[in-house]
């Protein structure tokens, strides 16, 4: 078996073109991946999306109709999951209740074989270690608490130095704080063993938090593949940028450009930049996206109403009439650290706006209901996705 | 009302167990001290009992029917292995594999007991007869077996016998075990490098043990104790201690005798059971899964 050295960015899994039907259902969709050696990467959708099947096949615990799946280069789709050097941490844990923890940690060795009993011993007892379990060794599963469990789920993978650790929601079952603790935690028993990880979740803050790099998946496919800032920052489609985070989406079409930006009018008439090149390969009609709390919101915007294309805002403190929105702020909720705000355009869409709560004081917030505000961002913040007929997600 | 069930709630349980504890007091301590009372009696019906602490009872009649208490054992052991042989596949196929079919498959092996015990039995008479069905494939088509030769009378028969009778008994119990197994276990156990032959052996057969244990013990004490298969399918080398009770009580009146030989009987299946639990480990029976 191969030590447990990183070997970074040597590719360890290849997917090329997995298919897995389920009768009529089509729950993987010619899917592509390559994950690199030593890196944390994320499986990231809703529930029935295909990241779980797709990780089930890389475990070889469900064939693919189609395609080829690739270890370490070795063509391992047709391999059972007895013979392929991946282990699993499942969702419930599936730890042996009629076996020790320490049995239930020795069991992958014993099965390989070729091992002393002292070495077995000493291994188990490293990996115990390593979970922060020392000790436990001699108790029941029945007889350890959840997070526990998990950690000797964990222990009980790892310590057959797998090329790739499959995670299918190893956290779900855990309650909030045990979950933060223990996503710190995977993290560094990840970074300590360099093994790859492959993880699956539905959870998109527990995803950014610790991937390298998340693929979103959305009915079988993935719609958009990249490391966690790129993802928030240039989502690329409606259902990315809806499912990591809150994002406001407004339809328009291009009128120009200057700069390198684009000029974009939207449908209540004022005019949006994006950086060009986020529209190269869009074709078709698009949406320019931001995200809430990249806007900024500023009193103003008297007498401009419904006056179409351009309406100059008068002695506004933006700069000129580009990258800013006109309102009235439709309902404000204090959320502690921020305060959320829904603004109405003119044309009837709505806009939320996180403002930070610097400036607040006990007194209420700084706009309420009715108020008639300028939005305004830096136009690096803008993003676009293409508008495909696609469900309806978060605006 | 409320008030009363306040302050005489340490009752509750026992008045919810006082029926049950009745019944048991009264149809099972009862004739229970009533037999062994006559177990160490001596008389007869037309002289009456006498209770004089009659041992003898006991330690003649362990060596005057040892041969029956060797058929008992040994035809109800075969009959639990037999049991255990067919009904762990059955059950294991259901549990695993019987998909939506479950409950059909379920009521199919319940489905004998629609019928009375003593008709299938004697329609095992039947197929095992020197004319049925079962010697007439193996002895006139296959011929395996001497045109002289014959089921019936055997200990065979009544190994069958019990055997296809008990097998419900065994089959069910199995089926609850195997069907509460996480199917996640056995991938795990995959994912761990054990082969599926593997993964049976260390995580399905273990888990299972409950069902097993639950159902040897089904079967084996009513085999043991069985005396309709041998009186039926057997013949006088095959009686069981069953059948020299039944004959002992019923025909000879010799109740002393007969009392003594179902003690015995009793008490071999206390020890017996005893040391099946040690065997399979009271760990395995009783600390599986939280």
């Amino acid at each position: 078996m191969p030590g447990p050295d990183a070997r970074p960015a040597e590719v360890e899994v290849r997917l090329v073109d997995v298919t897995k039907r389920f009768g009529d259902v089509v729950a993987v969709d010619r899917v592509n991946l390559e994950v690199r050696g030593g890196e944390f990467f994320s499986l990231l959708g809703p529930s029935g999306c295909g990241k779980t099947t797709t990780l089930r096949m890389i475990g070889g615990f469900e064939e693919a109709t189609s395609g080829l799946i690739e270890l370490r280069g070795q063509d391992v789709t047709w391999l059972p999951p007895y013979q392929r050097n991946v282990n699993t941490v499942f969702q419930n844990y599936a730890l042996f209740p009629h076996l020790t923890v320490f049995e239930n940690v020795a069991f992958g060795l014993r099965r390989k074989g070729g091992l002393e009993a002292k070495e077995i011993k000493r291994r188990v007892e490293e990996m115990l270690d390593l979970v922060e379990l020392p000790g436990f060794g001699k108790r029941k599963p029945n007889q350890i608490s959840g997070g526990q469990a998990q950690r000797v789920a964990l222990a009980r993978a790892l310590i057959n130095r797998p090329a790739v650790l499959l995670l299918d929601e190893p956290l779900g079952a855990l309650d909030l704080k045990l979950r933060k603790q223990m996503q710190v935690e995977l993290k560094r028993i990840q970074h300590e063993v360099g093994v790859t990880f492959i993880y699956v979740t539905h959870d998109q803050e527990e995803a950014m938090t610790m991937s390298d790099r998340i693929a979103v998946m959305n009915r079988g496919r993935y719609e958009q593949l990249g490391e966690p800032e790129e993802l928030y920052e240039r989502p690329r489609t409606r259902f990315v940028a809806g499912f990591l985070g809150v994002s406001n989406l407004l339809g328009g079409s291009r009128e120009g450009s200057a700069d390198g930006y684009a000029v974009v009018r939207v449908t209540d008439g004022s005019r949006l930049r994006v950086q060009s090149a986020l529209l190269q390969g869009i074709e078709g009609s698009f949406e320019i996206g931001v995200r809430p709390e990249k806007i900024r919101i500023g009193t103003g915007g008297e007498g401009t109403g419904g006056e179409g294309p351009g309406g100059e805002g008068p002695g506004g403190e933006a700069p000129g009439e580009l990258d800013q929105l006109e309102g009235t702020i439709a309902d404000a909720s204090y959320l502690g650290v921020s305060t959320q705000y829904i603004v109405e355009l003119r044309s009837g869409e709505r806009v939320s706006v996180y403002e930070q709560n610097v400036e607040r004081t006990v007194h209420g917030s700084l706009h309420t209901s009715g108020d008639r505000v300028r939005l305004a961002w830096a136009p690096d913040h803008a993003f676009v996705v293409a508008s495909d007929a696609a469900g309806p997600d978060q605006t | 009302m409320g008030r009363l069930i306040k302050r005489y709630r340490w009752a509750i349980p026992y008045v919810l167990m006082a029926p049950g504890i009745a019944w048991l007091a009264v149809f099972f301590v009862v004739p229970n001290v009533r037999m062994l009372q006559m177990s160490l009696s001596e008389g007869s019906v037309e002289r009456g009992f006498t209770f004089t602490w009659d041992v003898a009872n006991y330690t003649d009649n362990v060596v005057r029917f040892g041969e029956n208490f060797q058929n008992s054992v040994i035809f109800g052991g075969l009959a639990t292995v037999f049991c255990f042989l067919v009904g762990y596949p059955l059950a294991y196929t259901i549990a695993f594999r019987g998909g939506r079919y479950k409950n059909l498959l379920l009521f199919l092996v319940i489905s004998p007991f629609f019928t009375s015990f003593l008709i299938r039995t004697i329609s095992w008479k039947i197929i095992l007869g020197d004319d049925g069905p079962f010697l007439e494939i193996v002895r006139d088509i296959l011929h395996l077996v001497p045109t002289n030769f014959s089921v019936l009378g055997s200990a065979v028969a009544v190994v069958a016998g019990l055997t296809y009778e008990f097998l419900p008994f065994m089959t069910l119990p199995l089926y609850v075990s195997l069907e509460k197994i996480d199917r996640s276990l056995i991938e795990a156990a995959n994912d761990l490098y054990a082969s599926r032959w593997g993964a049976f052996r260390r995580v399905t057969l273990p888990l299972s043990l409950p069902g097993v244990f639950a159902g040897s013990l089904l079967v084996f004490i009513p085999a043991i104790g069985d005396y309709v298969n041998a009186e039926l399918l057997g013949g006088p080398k095959t009686q069981m201690v069953g059948n020299v009770i039944q004959a002992r009580f019923l025909a000879q009146n010799d109740y002393p005798t007969a009392a003594a030989l179902a003690f015995i009987l009793m008490a071999a299946i206390l020890v017996g059971i005893l040391a099946y639990a040690r065997l399979l480990g009271t760990e395995q029976l009783t600390g599986g899964r939280a």
